[in-house]
């Protein structure tokens, strides 16, 4: 019984996702564009949270909800005559042939990659262990990663700087 | 977590109910309406909460300014929130013409759900809370984000200049004072070694308030700052920009927004008594009281540092949050955790005297880091914002 739940929610979810993002592309208001991609955003969080991902789902929010759409809507609020704005351009047939190529790229890798499949009933060790994703994530990263993760920091400490750089008065 | 529902009296209770009425076969329609029932007395808890508290803060506002505040409907004007609320209904709901009239009405019930959803991390008491989730901290501030894009869509979808404006002056401080706030829960989450919300309880041998002053003081701070309350209200302050987004706004929508801010003030505080008063916990009373007793503790400074305050000007609650918070909060997270990997046993627990080690060596990094930080901050102040973003915070705040 609760798989059945769970294909609903899944479906519903999946539904949600590809809508909102045919709206992100499919209407002239770039506002409400924003405000559909937000919609996307929450339905692949939803999708994440599904999986057992909770950190996961719960970074999805606070990370693409909380800060990247606001800064889109920032961007979007300093255009010009807003609610007609998207205009389609002549582009139309260059932009088909790469969406295509990247559909089918992706296709190609989620088939060809080896998935590892988990047994439909767990035993009861590894469900406790995939019940706290967040603290095995931080062990990864501070102690296994740590290098990697450093250079990201230092990296994006780069961007801050050099975005400041360039604005600031002589 | 599901667990920890079925202990719930409530949910118990009316699951077992449905399930002698209809037999076991619609255990799942049990399942529904014991949880719908549940999270539908916290929703009115929680917005009980919040019409008494519009009443309460008003009659505190009437004697900080020497009135007397709203005390004609019911004893002690007690009924005033209904009074506003059947206004509020009654009144006629207009939307602007050019309005983007699909956002402007979905605007309000954002706010509203950012609010509840918040509320489904909170132990209320002993065994009373909707979830335990692992990420609880995280889920919080990732649900409040939602309430700034709900005031994102009111200012643009209203069409008029004052409610972008507020938008726009909204969006700057919650972004800015988003990192401190997340700083000081992250050095809660050091100290308790979890973001369960239940973990942090449980493990405050001490209230949090003693061991980390600052990240109680950072807190405090950015929340009044995320809640639009003064000094920090130039989102909607009423002298320059009309009601900033919720210019246009009127009957229940208008009512729905006031709602939402009031009951957000509500969660802040149960956040704050979950973080650093010990939650549920403490002698003689039962648990659902105290938690409601330091509820009312925050809202009452909430009220008083409101009606005591001025308004800052926006570069300067900008230039608050930049060059004085986040250091502070930085300062603090790293103390924080070089106390932790010192003081720690080899499982990585805190004993109860180093916990009280802690509170001494804070409350000395509290006096020692402000005076130097405000000292450091009025030095270097106005580079990027010029000379007119002088920074007062020494005799100010």
């Amino acid at each position: 019984m609760p798989n059945l739940y769970q294909e609903v929610i899944f479906w519903a979810l999946f539904a949600i996702t590809v809508f909102s993002a045919l709206l992100v592309v499919g209407q002239r208001d770039m506002f409400r564009s924003a405000l559909a991609l937000i919609v996307t955003f929450l339905a692949i969080a939803g999708i994440f949270a599904q999986m057992n991902a909770e950190f996961l789902a719960v970074a999805q929010v606070l990370i693409y909800v909380g800060a990247v759409s606001v800064l889109v809507i920032f961007a979007v609020m300093f255009t010009k005559d807003m609610p007609h704005s998207t205009r389609s351009t002549n582009l139309q047939p260059v932009s088909i042939v790469v969406v295509g190529l990247l559909f089918i790229a992706l296709s190609w890798a989620i088939f060809q990659s080896q998935w590892n499949e988990m047994p439909a009933e767990l035993p009861v060790f590894v469900e406790s262990t995939l019940v706290d994703s967040s603290s095995q994530l931080g062990t990864a990263i501070i102690r296994d990663y740590v290098m990697a993760f450093e250079t990201v920091g230092v990296l994006l400490l780069a961007a801050v700087v050099g975005a400041l750089a360039l604005v600031r008065d002589k | 977590m599901g667990e920890a529902l079925a202990e719930n009296i409530v949910y118990r209770h009316v699951y077992e109910f449905i399930l002698s009425v209809f037999g076991s076969e619609l255990a799942w329609l049990a399942y529904a309406i014991a949880t719908f029932s549940v999270v539908l007395l916290v929703v009115n808890v929680l917005m009980l909460l919040a019409t008494f508290y519009t009443w309460a803060e008003r009659r505190l506002l009437g004697r900080f300014t020497n009135r007397l505040g709203p005390n004609r409907a019911g004893p002690f004007g007690l009924l005033q929130a209904l009074a506003d609320a059947v206004k509020l209904l009654t009144k006629e709901d207009i939307v602007p013409r050019s309005a983007d009239r699909w956002v402007f009405n979905i605007a309000p019930i954002v706010m509203l759900g950012s609010v509840l959803m918040a509320m489904g991390v909170i132990p209320l008491g002993e065994k009373t809370f909707l979830a335990d989730l692992n990420i609880g901290l995280l889920y919080l501030v990732a649900v409040s984000g939602l309430g700034s894009i709900a005031v994102l869509m009111a200012g643009y979808a209203s069409a008029n200049k004052f409610s972008t404006f507020g938008a726009m002056r909204a969006a700057a401080v919650l972004i800015s004072y988003e990192i401190p706030l997340v700083m000081s829960l992250l050095s809660i989450t050091i100290l308790a070694g979890s973001m369960s919300l239940i973990e942090v309880v449980n493990s405050q041998t001490i209230p949090f308030l003693l061991v980390t002053p600052l990240a109680a003081f950072i807190f405090l701070t950015a929340m009044s700052a995320e809640l639009n309350r003064s000094p920090f209200d130039i989102t909607e302050g009423e002298s320059e920009i009309v009601a900033g987004y919720l210019t246009e706004y009127s009957g229940m929508k208008f009512g729905t927004f006031m709602l939402a801010e009031f009951a957000a003030l509500m969660v802040a505080g149960a956040v704050f008594a979950v973080l650093f008063l010990q939650g549920w916990k403490w002698a003689i009373l039962p648990s659902h009281i105290w938690m409601l007793l330091k509820v009312g503790l925050f809202a009452l400074l909430a009220t008083w540092v409101r009606s005591t305050l001025p308004r800052l000007r926006p570069d300067q609650i900008l230039t608050f949050a930049w060059k004085f918070l986040f250091p502070l909060s930085l300062i603090n997270v790293i103390a924080l955790s070089v106390q932790r990997l010192l003081l720690a046993d080899e499982f990585g627990n805190l004993q109860q005297q180093d916990m009280w080690l802690m509170v001494v060596s804070n409350w000395i990094l509290m006096v020692v880091a402000v005076p130097v930080l405000i000292k450091i901050t009025n030095r270097k102040s106005g580079i990027p914002f010029g000379e007119s973003a002088k920074f007062h915070v020494g005799k100010g705040v």
